[in-house]
């Protein structure tokens, strides 16, 4: 059975997100997952405030760096953290909710900010099990 | 395709021809047991560099180079906007302008050492660091304009710092070319409370030991001398630079079709010198060169505040600022004749040789400061430029240790407290918000520094003149 999941895989410098899950959106969702294990475990959020946001592309992978890049902004200028995401596609336009918390340093103890999301390993597709994957290295 | 490089006479040097699409060579200057232990990747991207539109003599590699976004981490490459050149965001980074600075202290280890813990604590609750800090400085939408014009040279008008200041800071510490309006808003919102912030990472500010002089001729021109002590502070261009190179690698990577431009990697997206997206990344890349050379003022500015409160009377003068992640037009002869070209330095440290007319007076004679930053725990180097250097890779060299294991396997390798406590006994004082940054960053992350510098020496980059250990780290 195909279930929801997140991990990281290597970069020499940085850290890879993946995200799998049963459609694309679940995968975005899952990738996004990933992207605040790297500052954070997700576990130690909570999920107080909920906000929305939207991003576009000319296609699927650039999507994901799209949605990530949202993401990566959101948490650098609301100095938030999120735990879990929402996503809604509709061909190339995302819909996402991420609920999160504002940072506390002392509790959160964040490992690294992240800069960017990069084209380097980056890959959507569908398994051939009909599961999706989602993945990109960021540059943190 | 295998990209391995080749050997050449000098046993510094590694080659690959050009073959397919490559215009030029690729070029990697390593010891036998750097480029064993390089990535193929570097190899890889190297080859990919090649083959941009007037790229010039060859795409190079320094001995710390390894696997990057499009270009490698320590790669260099100059291109000729005469010749169809091209500038791509991927070639700066995403950190645009990240660098170093180093500052005399005039104190001995002696005298620092009593005051050592206080002044540990105390940097760390004066300079903002890690995810989730904020500067005191909040800049209004024309205040941020003026600081992407000005740079270090804005700050010290500002009040943080001193005329001195510029003349030992890269382009007199305002970068030409700047445009502010080539900046998204998104870029400037994220930058509104980042001002005076030193970031995460692998970024820092060290108060650091001069352990060991090389060259004695060199060190005197710079003041250097064994048993003092020195402040080296690592950051960049914060998340306005960020913002801005995800902005433009997105507007680069969709347009390369309509510039007529092959690319082997979307990562390597570049656009035409001479074209309205080049003009506007070029516009909006010396304003994040500014933003970095102002951020390092102001905690250059706060370091000089906490040292005056711990040991009164203290003045840091600086020695130098270097920038390792930039694209900046310089003239460089190609066979014998004079260009003016856009050189990309992407974790590489501009390395300029004696006599070089861009250099203060103080420093001409000798070279510029090449500064190298070690890792948490390890030491860094001081190094000067040669005059080869501009012959060997348009006058460049190296910028750091790189990465020898990922964050990950780090944060699962050691304990941010165990790593503390045992630096702590070595008389090492470490100074971060986050145990598992301070884990992620543990020292046996790392590359060896002393043998990067030792290649980028023997190959002739520059020439070793300092070593230094650090005393007190502050981290994000």
């Amino acid at each position: 059975m195909i279930t929801a999941s997140w991990e990281h895989f290597q970069h020499a410098a940085d850290i890879g997100v993946r995200g799998c899950g049963r459609s694309l959106a679940e995968a975005f969702e899952q990738a996004a997952l990933a992207l605040t294990a790297v500052v954070v475990e997700p576990e130690r959020v909570a999920e107080r405030e909920m906000i929305t946001l939207s991003a576009t592309a000319p296609d699927v992978e650039l999507l994901l760096t799209e949605w990530l890049n949202a993401l990566i902004y959101e948490m650098a200028t609301r100095r938030m953290l999120f735990a879990r995401f929402r996503v809604e596609l509709q061909g190339l336009e995302l819909q996402g909710r991420a609920w999160g918390e504002p940072i506390d340093i002392a509790r959160h103890q964040p490992a690294v900010e992240i800069k960017g999301a990069t084209y380097t390993e980056l890959h959507v597709g569908q398994n051939e099990d009909g599961s999706w994957h989602a993945q990109c290295v960021v540059d943190v | 395709m295998e990209f391995r490089p080749a050997a050449t006479e000098s046993p510094f040097i590694w080659q690959i021809e050009p073959r397919g699409r490559m215009r030029v060579p690729a070029i990697v200057y390593a010891d036998q047991a750097l480029i064993e232990a390089m990535d193929s990747k570097v190899f890889e991207q190297l080859s990919n560099v090649a083959t941009l539109p007037g790229i010039q003599q060859g795409a190079y590699a320094m001995p710390d180079a390894h696997w990057g976004y499009g270009f490698p981490i320590g790669g260099v490459a100059a291109f000729d906007p005469e010749e169809g050149g091209v500038v791509s965001g991927g070639g700066v980074g995403f950190d645009i302008s990240c660098g170093v600075r180093t500052l005399h202290t005039g104190l001995t280890l002696e005298q620092l050492r009593p005051h050592q813990k206080a002044l540990a604590d105390l940097l760390a609750s004066i300079i903002p660091a890690g995810l989730g800090s904020r500067g005191s400085i909040k800049l209004t939408h024309r205040e941020m304009d003026r600081m992407l014009s000005g740079g270090a040279a804005w700050a010290v008008r500002q009040g943080y710092g001193c005329e001195a200041d510029l003349a030992r800071t890269e382009e007199h510490g305002c970068m030409a070319g700047a445009n502010p309006s080539d900046v998204s808003e998104k870029a400037k919102e994220r930058q509104r409370h980042e001002m005076g912030t030193l970031g995460s990472g692998n970024h820092y500010l060290e108060v650091q030991l001069v352990a060991r002089v090389y060259d004695a001729a060199a060190a005197a021109a710079f003041d250097l001398r064994e048993g003092g002590t020195v402040v080296s502070i690592h950051c960049g261009s914060r998340g306005l630079g960020h913002q801005i190179g995800t902005d433009y690698l997105k507007l680069m990577a969709t347009k390369a079709g309509e510039h007529g431009i092959w690319l082997p990697d979307r990562e390597l997206a570049c656009a035409p010198i001479e074209s309205g997206l080049g003009r506007a990344y070029l516009g909006a890349m010396c304003a994040g060169i500014n933003c970095a050379l102002a951020n390092r003022q102001i905690l250059t500015h706060l370091a000089r505040r906490v040292f005056d409160d711990a040991l009164p009377g203290t003045q840091l003068t600086l020695l130098y600022d270097v920038s390792h992640n930039t694209c900046k037009r310089e003239t460089h002869s190609i066979d014998g004749r004079p260009k003016q070209l856009f050189v990309h330095r992407k974790g590489a440290t501009r390395a300029l040789g004696p006599g070089h007319p861009d250099l203060p007076a103080g420093l001409r004679d000798v070279g510029q400061p090449v500064i190298i930053g070690g890792s948490m725990g390890t030491e860094s180097y001081i190094l000067t430029g040669t005059k080869e250097s501009e012959n060997l890779a348009f006058s460049s060299s190296c910028h750091g240790a790189g990465r020898a294991m990922s964050r990950r396997q780090a944060s699962k390798s050691w304990q941010g407290r165990k790593v503390i406590d045992e630096l702590e006994r070595r008389g090492i004082l470490i100074r971060s918000p986050s145990l598992r940054g301070v884990a992620e960053e543990a020292p046996g992350a790392y590359k060896d520094v002393s043998r990067v510098v030792d290649a980028a020496d023997h190959a002739g980059l520059s020439r070793k003149v300092a070593r230094l250990e650090p005393l007190i780290c502050v981290k994000g």
